[in-house]
């Protein structure tokens, strides 16, 4: 199977970490990972907010740098998505017949890491060791675009050694939503406020999620707060080994 | 133009995407029936549901629903009641109470004036605990169930449609009909369920089991 | 034709500029937590009884979409039906003309004032105001629109117009201001909602039995039978549409049913998804006037305002398909935290951000389609299944688009969208870029934090601390460790793209 790793633009520059994650965590279950250096954005911010022909380069590009692969996982539930369900809105609106044909071609292809584990590679037990009191926030796009539902959850379970706590009004959205924090940094702020109060509630040592956006907008204000409290992508965790803590 | 041209003119020229040929049912709708809600007991489940909204629900065989309409009028001490036009003879036994009579029709301060007031329903709908009026004879006009703040509502069970859909393919859409799902309520307060605005404020259900 | 008048409230600042009073507002935001978190877990709990819940939200779905395609058809046939049931209907185009008509029918009866049934159509285009010009005092009947009307309030939600008042605020309007209107609150009020619900009882028993005209607005109309239904819970609606000798229904046009029979769908819908409740406690039916029972005259207003815009919009025409149950107000994160007086609409909330700028045109309320974070609550929650999330992107889209064509100049976002785009989408640019953040990182952070940040990011880094991006990015990294297989990694050819 050709796995491609779509690392995100966002992931990229600041938390190449996650990448790296992936990557190993793939590898060590049998998998190769391919990184097509063409590879930038999937577009997501600009068409968020409205700059809908900005849109079309980055469209045209992933669908071109990632045609032909078995399966491109992207570490973020909002990019996946955004690839999957809006790529095909731009290509109709602004491009032409070849590429309409080509996202829906690559769209499906297209999975949050959750859905590859779980739907493609069929597993929830990965092998991980993390023996840390962790609680988990399903963004919102993993939860009620693209649907992951539980499988996040599933695999955190079956990882050695955690202690996974539920957190309060987990499926609340946690008020990043792109340049909403920006531009509507008020809400946004009274509904950081609300989530750290929650995940401050479960006395986890790390909140985990899929998707490191919200978790620099949760993680930023709990390190502004000096809370201790770590923020970690799910990849991170399932890729931790009994090795690492050693 | 007058404002029916202007607003058909326009809703027609929003609607110039849709080709000609297409036919107003051509969208399709899936249809057919979907689960069943109310499952096998359907009197069982709209006497749980009608006492789920406060309801007084009671279930007596037919040869005593006099008596149990007896019964709630005694429980609240009403003083006079309303008997629409074709309420079944003797439903409403001799007692504390004056009865009155839509016939002529009562007037309004009458009709406030009044404690209660006992009808028929024409249809019942077991999932959600509600009793159809179509203000035929036995209901009377909308009024007389508006005004006394007792509601009787006497439901044969044969009358009880297990869901919304049978109950709606029952009813008559030329006679005025109203659906009764408890005593009048509000939840403008909070989001909070409070019985008792301006619609009767007890409701009482009297089943009668053998049709 | 234009879009609609008196939607939008004059004077409303941006969104986000009302939101920040409104966050600021504590007891608001109490009163606001408390009512919408009871209100999610009811609802959540009577859909969850319906197996076939989805099913029925896509039934509903495709009524309201194959509807709205032949609307025309449709609204000529419940003309039919309503003018050989004994009603006269009407059409007006915007709300002034809506106006007209009813102060018009209101004065043919000779009447001075109006009782009247909650109505979304009728807020939206101003008529209390416009009987008021004319001489006609309109009353009031819904307990939530009678706390709004006596506190000279605004309404904020859609279904609970009064959910920002909490019930010692509700008795204090309720004692300050019944004798105003009539028959005063009883001595000694408590601020127990039975009791609440009492006066409002006693205060408005003695407007109904004298009315001789009613207002009322509609949930649905079927067009074969020419039925039109209301749908309440308190018993005001019934009285409004039955004891008065006229009754003045004002409709949008968006609310007509092909027939009779599709109410089986929504009547299964709308209560569950709007109070919670498996049913209503009443709903009322009636189809044109009855012999001897309820009004004498009746008369149906047909309302376009800015409806026959939204619905040329392809994507936008869904939002049409509102049935006004709220539930979207209720489980947004947003609308919880800023209630609807923010939104500067008639309509607020989720629904409000795709409805309000379509009515009234995008430019007029450019700042609502902003007012959300995409988290797509709304869209799980609406029985019609309406894609907010999607209507709101559009919409954005159109707002950009509509600030290019006005302006000379772009706009400073613009420009920072522009620049972005030409990195985002060249991986070299991209590459170049993560190398100068990775060395201006450095610089400004400690301890791998950044606290302030200039500009626009001030608002970000006021509350957040930004990690320094990553010395090294990822793709950096692949390229000094792995071999460079998948650089410029040739595609298949059925994978190609032409640019």
């Amino acid at each position: 199977m050709r796995i491609a790793l779509f690392i995100t633009c966002f992931n990229d520059t600041m938390f190449p970490r996650t990448g790296r994650a992936v990557t190993a965590l793939l590898e060590r279950l049998g998998h190769s990972v391919e990184f097509p250096q063409g590879q930038t954005c999937c577009g997501q911010m600009h068409f968020n907010t409205g700059y809908r022909p900005e849109t079309l380069p980055m469209v045209r590009r992933f669908a071109e740098v990632f045609a032909g692969y078995d399966a491109v996982v992207a570490p973020s539930g909002s990019c996946a998505g955004m690839v999957r369900d809006h790529h095909r809105v731009v290509a109709a609106q602004y491009g032409d017949a070849a590429l309409t044909e080509a996202v829906e071609q690559v769209a499906p292809t297209v999975y949050e890491l959750s859905e590859l584990l779980v739907d493609v590679l069929g597993v929830t037990d990965v092998g991980a060791y993390f023996p840390h009191r962790v609680t988990y926030h399903p963004t919102c796009h993993s939860l009620r675009m693209l649907r992951v539902g539980d499988r996040p959850l599933r695999l955190l379970r079956a990882v050695r050694g955690i202690d996974l706590v539920e957190l309060p009004a987990a499926e609340s959205c946690c008020g990043f939503g792109g340049t909403f924090a920006l531009k509507n940094a008020d809400v946004s702020n009274a509904m950081l406020a609300d989530k750290m109060r929650h995940v401050q509630d479960t006395g986890a040592e790390f909140l985990c999620a899929g998707d490191n956006s919200c978790l620099t907008h949760i993680g930023g204000g709990l390190s502004r707060l000096r809370t201790g409290v770590g923020t970690m992508h799910l990849a991170e965790i399932l890729a931790a080994t009994e090795g690492d803590a050693r | 133009m007058n404002g029916r041209e202007t607003v058909l003119s326009a809703v027609r020229a929003a609607l110039s995407g849709v080709p000609g040929s297409e036919d107003p049912d051509d969208t399709p709708v899936s249809s057919g029936r979907r689960a069943d809600h109310a499952g096998p007991d359907v009197v069982g489940l709209f006497a749980e549901r009608a006492a789920e909204y406060r309801a007084r629900v009671v279930r007596v065989p037919a040869s005593g629903a006099a008596a149990a309409v007896a019964r709630a009028l005694a429980r609240t001490g009403a003083r006079s009641v309303v008997v629409p036009p074709g309420l079944p003879e003797g439903l409403v036994p001799e007692g504390e109470w004056s009865l009155l009579t839509d016939v002529p029709p009562l007037s309004v301060g009458q009709l406030d004036a009044a404690d209660a007031v006992v009808t028929t329903v024409a249809v019942a709908i077991a999932v959600t605990g509600t009793v159809i009026l179509d203000h035929g004879p036995g209901q009377g006009r909308r009024v007389l169930t508006l005004l006394p703040d007792q509601h009787i509502c006497v439901v044969r069970a044969d009358r009880i449609a297990p869901d919304v859909p049978e109950a709606m393919g029952l009813l008559d859409p030329d006679q005025p009909l109203t659906l009764i799902s408890g005593p009048s309520a509000t939840s403008d307060i909070e989001l909070d369920r409070v019985e008792g605005v301006h619609g009767p404020r007890t409701l009482d259900i009297v089943v009668l089991e053998d049709g | 034709m234009s879009g609609a008048d008196n939607v939008v409230w004059l004077g409303t600042p941006a969104f986000p500029e009302a939101a920040r009073t409104a966050l600021a507002d504590t007891r608001l935001r109490a009163n606001l937590r408390r009512a919408t978190g009871t209100i999610r877990d009811k609802r959540l709990a009577v859909a969850a009884e319906l197996e076939d819940w989805e099913d029925l939200r896509e039934t509903a779905a495709q009524v309201k979409r194959r509807t709205l395609r032949h609307l025309d058809h449709h609204l000529l046939r419940l003309e039919k039906s309503v003018s050989a049931a004994g009603g006269v209907v009407h059409w007006a185009a915007d709300a002034a003309e809506a106006n007209r008509i009813v102060t018009a029918l209101v004065r043919a009866t000779g009447e001075e004032e109006v009782v009247k049934v909650k109505s979304m159509a009728t807020q939206e285009i101003g008529l209390n105001e416009a009987l008021a010009d004319a001489g006609i005092r309109a009353y009031e009947t819904d307990l939530a629109e009678l706390i709004v009307q006596l506190g000279g309030d605004r309404p904020s939600h859609i279904l609970v117009p009064a959910i920002h008042r909490g019930r010692s605020e509700i008795r204090e309007i309720f004692r300050r201001e019944m004798g105003e209107w009539g028959r005063p609150a009883p001595e000694g009020l408590t601020d127990e909602p039975r009791d609440l619900a009492e006066a409002a009882r006693l205060h408005l028993r003695e407007k109904f039995l004298r009315a001789k005209v009613a207002v009322s607005g509609a949930n649905f109309a079927a067009a074969d039978t020419g039925t039109v239904v209301v749908v309440e819970s308190e018993g005001n609606g019934r009285m409004c549409l039955t004891l008065p000798e006229t009754l003045i229904t004002v409709m949008g046009i968006e609310k007509v049913l092909p027939s009779f029979a599709d109410l089986e769908v929504f009547l299964q819908l709308l209560p569950r998804s709007s109070t919670g409740e498996r049913m209503n406690p009443y709903t009322s039916l009636w189809t044109g006037v009855s012999e001897g029972d309820g009004p004498r005259n009746f008369h149906l207003v047909l309302l376009d305002n800015g409806r026959s815009v939204t619905l040329a919009d392809e994507v936008g025409r869904q939002a049409l398909a509102c049935i006004r149950c709220s539930a979207c107000l209720n489980v947004c994160p947003v609308y919880e935290r800023t209630g609807g007086h923010a939104y500067g609409s008639v309509y607020p909330g989720p629904i409000g951000a795709v409805l309000t700028p379509q009515l009234v045109g995008v430019k007029n309320a450019a700042s609502l389609p902003f007012a959300s974070t995409l988290c797509g609550a709304c869209y799980d929650a609406c029985p019609v299944k309406i894609d907010i999330p999607e209507v709101l992107v559009h919409l954005r889209a159109e707002a950009v688009e509509a600030k290019r064509r006005d302006r000379l100049l772009p706009t400073p976002e613009a420009l920072a969208m522009k620049a972005a785009g030409a990195v985002l989408s060249s991986p070299r640019r991209l590459a170049a870029v993560q190398r100068l953040a990775a060395l201006g990182g450095r610089l400004i952070a400690r301890d791998g934090r950044i606290g302030a940040l200039p500009g626009p990011f001030a608002r970000w880094s006021g509350t957040r601390d930004t990690p320094a991006p990553a010395r090294e990015s990822l793709r950096a990294w692949w390229r000094r460790t792995r071999t460079p297989t998948s650089e410029d990694r040739p595609t298949t050819t059925e994978g190609k793209v032409r640019r």
